[in-house]
């Protein structure tokens, strides 16, 4: 099942040509930025320009913040729309009967001990095998074996797209009683896995992608669902959001040692680099329908989302002593300075390309992808209010933030469509919210201490609380209240 | 019959604070957020709630008890998310920058967490009832009521609706220190609570929690300027003359007599 590991999108293109034109062109955004932002912060509050400089950039953070947390909030709920939907309606994915290869411990005793010994020692090996894949993908990287990584994410999304898929259709026909003739059943999984691969790994219209990366982190976490056992599960969820931890706060974390190691090349992060649950990038490429100009370098923009966040420190931090010029000229901040990119006013770019997510498991990954899609209409909708209001304002640096955040869908969407699995909405309900607001705590200790912080943990934390919480305390109360039609 | 009553009643109790979404608060990011935060403040009170309910065992078949003190942690718990946004008000203020609206008339937000409180709320009261109400069977054949689940979801959209018009009065009452806006918002509560408890005669109590839900709108309405011209000027006119209304209606706080509340906004 290395399958599972890994799915992704990569579109690289590392030109060291564009590398310097962007940066140029970020210059330009950024100086057009600041002109635009100084006016307005010296009017709020007058004086002490320093201060008040900094101020600004904490606003356009938080104002980002808000608009980003909505497009979180979209494929977010669109995912767990579509898991919640499928868990409830499909028995087959709430049975476990077959497992992961992972996961050899079954979880069959009847006592409890048991069970949560097995699903601590199940959780402790696919955490090792993420360990692993994710090893084994920075040595790859470190050696430039590009081809390899690329056929890797290549393979894995493509069996997604069509085995899975075909997984997922039969079951789907079965569940609704219809009848379909396997001559069309191959046309049509033929035709989607084709304009699948070719939005994911290319280019395609931005909302055909963008349902693609949300099918995709549905269906991931439909699998996850389906062949690990319970406790197994939770305590997954649990180890992989403390892994996220780790990886992006520790200083050899393997997402920081696959940032720099980008940087020194001075290459967007190979999008393959994504891990599962942490990193996210996007390429931009800038193939413009319009413009179709090479020269534009706005083109690429690397979006680190989730964990990544360090990348993004990297850029904020760039953003943020903007005012310190950035070093431009140099492609060495090639990735880092991407983010900024987006802002500048006048590039069209669309993003064709994309992240990679490369996943190595499950939680990550999905959610990649799916920021991505929101990346992607963030910076569409950044380009358009480029166009129409001359506001500056946008400059990125808080855009870039806010990218970060977006990696934990898939594990979210695991969490709620399990827990609509026993069958209670409430408790489905009150994960969604507990995992909105995860989503939105950490967007603002994002922007309160500027730093990178793994997007997953907070939400999960709240998640998996407020369903334990729920289906153990609030339950047999609400129960309660129903059976005697009491409104509170 | 069952998928049909399904969407029936989803829709009576769903689709107008659907609507009230839709029209005001999705375009609105910021106001979508504060929806959601709120929606997760009533989480908390909920599980207070049930915290306590688990706790005291000895009256854990007493569902009056439980009720009662759930009401008591909702409006605590509006309290708090009050204090909270008073304190977010600054960083509100830049979040929302060039749609400053919403931090200068008050009313919004205290609209925004009514409904936060009002939908989730009513989700946690209704959603299970919808499921069951999918199939198989229906209700109604050893002769218990058979109006069950249409009861339910016009019972679940007074409270609703009955949570936006408290959570715009309370917030009303604490800004303007029009405490008597703040009582009874606690004790209508605790009223149209005690008075779901003599379910299932429906024919009291549906007919008596509608009676509170309109006085307590008509109360809200009063509270946020509105009046009976404003009124009919929204009812007569296109859509586009409600936002003209909505803003005349402040203008007209601001000119008679300022709140407090209003004026620290412009300071």
């Amino acid at each position: 099942m290395a399958d599972l590991v890994i799915n992704s999108r990569s579109h690289v293109e590392p030109n060291s040509n564009r590398a310097e034109p962007y940066v140029v062109g970020q210059e330009e955004g950024q100086d057009s930025s600041t002109n635009a932002e100084r006016p307005r912060g010296t009017s709020e509050n007058d004086g002490i320009p320093r201060e008040e400089y900094e101020e600004e950039d904490e606003e356009l953070e938080l104002k980002y913040g808000a608009q980003h947390v909505i497009k979180l909030f979209i494929p977010v709920s669109l995912c767990m729309v579509v898991v919640v939907a499928t868990v409830s309606s499909i028995a087959f994915y709430t049975e476990t009967d077959v497992y992961l290869i992972y996961t050899p411990f079954p979880e069959e005793s009847s006592r409890w001990q048991d069970r949560v010994k097995d699903a601590v020692y199940n959780a402790l090996i696919l955490l090792s095998v993420v360990i692993a894949l994710t090893v084994v993908l920075i040595i790859l990287y470190k050696q430039r074996c590009y081809l390899i990584i690329k056929v890797w994410l290549g393979l894995s999304s493509l069996l997604l797209l069509t085995f899975f898929t075909f997984l997922y259709l039969t079951e789907v026909l079965r569940r609704y009683n219809l009848g379909l003739d396997w001559i069309s059943l191959a046309l049509i999984l033929w035709n989607f896995g084709v304009v699948g691969m070719v939005c994911i790994h290319w280019k395609g219209p931005l909302r055909l992608h963008q349902m693609y990366l949300i099918f995709i982190a549905a269906l991931m976490s439909l699998i996850f669902i389906k062949y690990l056992p319970e406790y197994t599960l939770w305590v997954v969820l649990a180890v992989i959001s403390i892994w996220d931890l780790v990886a992006v706060l520790c200083p050899k974390g393997p997402l920081r040692i696959l940032v720099e190691t980008a940087q020194e090349r001075n290459e967007p992060i190979f999008p393959a680099l994504i891990y599962s649950s942490n990193i996210m990038y996007s390429v931009l490429s800038d193939t413009d329908g319009d413009t179709r100009s090479p020269s534009n370098p706005e083109a690429q923009g690397v979006d680190i989302s989730n964990s990544t966040q360090e990348n993004l420190s990297n850029p904020q931090n760039t953003q943020n002593s903007t005012e310190t010029p950035p070093v431009e000229g140099e492609p060495t901040n090639g990735p880092v300075a991407k983010p900024n990119q987006k802002s500048k006013p006048k590039k069209r770019r669309r993003e064709t390309a994309e992240e990679n997510g490369y996943v190595g498991e499950e939680g990550g990954f999905n959610r990649d992808w799916e920021r991505e899609s929101e990346e992607r209409s963030r910076r569409r909708r950044q380009q358009v209010r480029n166009h129409m209001d001359t506001n500056p304002s946008h400059t990125v640096p808080g855009a870039a933030n806010q990218e970060h955040n977006q990696s934990d869908i898939e594990e979210e969407e695991i969490l709620v469509g399990k827990a609509s699995s026993y069958g209670d909405w409430n408790t489905t309900f009150a994960c969604f919210i507990a995992i909105l607001i995860g989503l939105c705590l950490t967007l603002i200790m994002l922007a309160i201490f500027k730093k990178a912080l793994p997007a997953l943990p907070i939400s999960i934390a709240f998640g998996l609380f407020f369903y334990f919480t729920t289906s153990f305390l609030v339950v047999p109360f609400t129960e309660e209240l129903t059976i005697g039609q009491v409104y509170i | 019959m069952t998928i049909a009553q399904f969407f029936g009643c989803t829709m009576i109790a769903f689709g107008p604070p659907l609507s009230m979404f839709v029209i005001t608060i999705a375009r609105d990011p910021v106001r979508t957020i504060m929806l959601v935060a709120s929606a997760f403040f009533w989480l908390l009170a909920l599980l207070f709630s049930s915290i306590l309910f688990m706790v005291v065992t000895p009256l854990k078949d007493t569902i009056a008890f439980g009720a009662i003190f759930s009401v008591l942690f909702q409006e605590l718990f509006r309290f708090l998310w009050f204090l909270l946004i008073q304190k977010a008000e600054v960083g509100l203020r830049k979040v929302s920058e060039g749609n400053i609206e919403i931090v200068e008339n008050k009313h919004i937000l205290a609209y925004v967490s009514g409904l936060g409180f009002g939908t989730i709320s009513g989700v946690f009261s209704l959603v299970n009832v919808l499921a069951d109400m999918t199939g198989p069977g229906t209700i109604g054949l050893k002769g218990d009521p058979r109006e069950f689940f249409v009861a339910s979801a016009f019972t679940s959209l007074a409270f609703i609706l009955l949570q936006v018009f408290w959570g715009v009065l309370f917030f009303n009452a604490l800004h303007k220190k029009i405490y008597w806006q703040l009582i009874y918002v606690i004790f209508s509560h605790l009223t149209c609570t005690s008075i779901t408890l003599l379910n299932p005669f429906y024919a009291m109590t549906i007919p008596l929690v509608w009676a509170v839900t309109i006085l307590s709108g008509a109360l809200a309405f009063r509270a946020v300027g509105g009046t009976w011209r404003s009124l009919r000027n929204a009812m007569k006119r296109s859509p586009q003359v409600v936002q003209i209304q909505i803003s005349t209606s402040r203008n007209s706080i601001d000119a008679g007599g300022a709140t407090a509340g209003l004026k620290g906004c412009f300071a």
